[in-house]
């Protein structure tokens, strides 16, 4: 049992699997979907609140999503701890800024990296707000019950992903 | 129901979104998901493993959440979408995610596992979240709501009965699940 925590990686159908029976149990204990981006609103509340706390509350955005720390802010702490443990039991935790693939196209530089990555999230959490669920609350969440936004949005993540990353990286594919 | 009183102890549902949490960077971080190069690997098609990974957690997700659907345990709980809200936002996102390499959740898993950009990435993510907040008094006014979708589920959109969608859905993903498979990935 614990060489198998040990494992670097699991098959992609066991991880599936597990992240399935895991949605089960957030719909039966906790009446709730699983996603990640709504953790991101909160958190940009926060921040505003902090700077100015009756603007914050006037804000009909937060009105709609309240900036605390319950069941959804929790789960992106979770995220983080859980891929650590996992990471720290397998012996592949590594401290990078430029991963393997972008430094191969685009050099090491990690100011390159790192404004790239930034411009990257402001894109996404732009559009994970806009759309209303990112790839775990569209593309997982949502698809497995069926819903006909989620699924139109799964598709058009892709669309737009597979779109700049070719513009990126080149059409390999073709 | 038995599991109204869990669900609506605040105390109880932090707890369970820090383990719920825990679990899920555990199974990303196994499954490859939380590394840039899987990510952009599935974007320009080289490597299926974010699809496989979607398409089986969807598979058994399905599954189980109609079945206690069926039985009365749960409630479904989705969005009505628009071309507006959904498909722009959706291509916005897509970009992001090609050029970020990494999504919302697997963005916190890949900093669990030690990459740092992606700790600049959700950043990144929380000011754009923030700069929709601003701009979501005049977007709910116009573009958010252009194009409504008929209908909020794909049962309801082809009148059939949802057991007969899921049982199809299923057996779609399988299909698609083995091909990848048959084609080496």
């Amino acid at each position: 049992m614990t060489e198998w925590f040990m494992m670097a990686s699991w098959s992609p159908y066991i991880v599936g699997a597990g992240i399935g029976v895991l949605i089960w149990t957030t719909f039966l204990l906790s009446d709730r979907p699983l996603g990640c981006s709504t953790a991101y609103a909160k958190t940009a509340g926060m921040v505003e609140s902090a700077i100015s706390r009756k603007k914050s509350e006037v804000m009909p955005y937060y009105q709609k999503f309240t900036p605390t720390a319950d069941w959804q802010w929790m789960i992106i702490v979770g995220v983080l701890i859980g891929a650590f443990l996992s990471a720290y039991l397998s012996g592949t935790f590594t401290l990078l800024i430029v991963p393997p693939v972008f430094a191969a196209a685009f050099g090491t530089d990690p100011v390159i990296r790192s404004v790239v990555a930034l411009l990257g999230g402001i894109l996404m959490g732009i559009g994970a707000r806009w759309a209303g669920g990112c790839t775990s609350g569209h593309g997982i969440s949502g698809t497995l019950q069926l819903s006909l936004a989620s699924w139109v949005a799964a598709i058009c993540f892709f669309a737009g992903g597979i779109l700049v990353a070719g513009l990126i990286y080149g059409f390999t594919f073709i | 129901m038995a599991f109204e009183q869990l669900r609506s102890d605040k105390r109880a549902q932090v707890v369970l979104g820090l383990l719920t949490g825990i679990v899920f960077g555990f199974l990303l971080q196994k499954g490859g998901v939380t590394e840039y190069g899987v990510i952009i690997g599935q974007l320009l098609l080289t490597d299926f493993t974010v699809v496989e990974v979607m398409l089986t957690a969807v598979l058994v997700g399905m599954i189980g959440v109609y079945a206690m659907k069926a039985a009365g345990l749960v409630r479904l709980h989705y969005q009505e979408g628009s071309v507006g809200a959904t498909v722009i936002g959706g291509l916005i996102f897509g970009a992001g995610f090609a050029v970020l390499g990494y999504c919302p959740g697997t963005a916190a898993g890949a900093v669990g596992a030690g990459a740092l950009d992606a700790a600049i990435g959700m950043a990144g993510i929380a000011l754009g979240a923030g700069i929709f907040a601003r701009l979501y008094p005049r977007l709910s006014q116009s573009v958010l709501n252009r194009g409504r979708f008929p209908a909020g589920t794909i049962p309801e959109l082809v009148g059939v009965r949802p057991g007969i969608v899921v049982i199809v859905v299923a057996l779609l993903i399988i299909a698609t699940l083995y091909l990848l498979a048959l084609f080496g990935f």
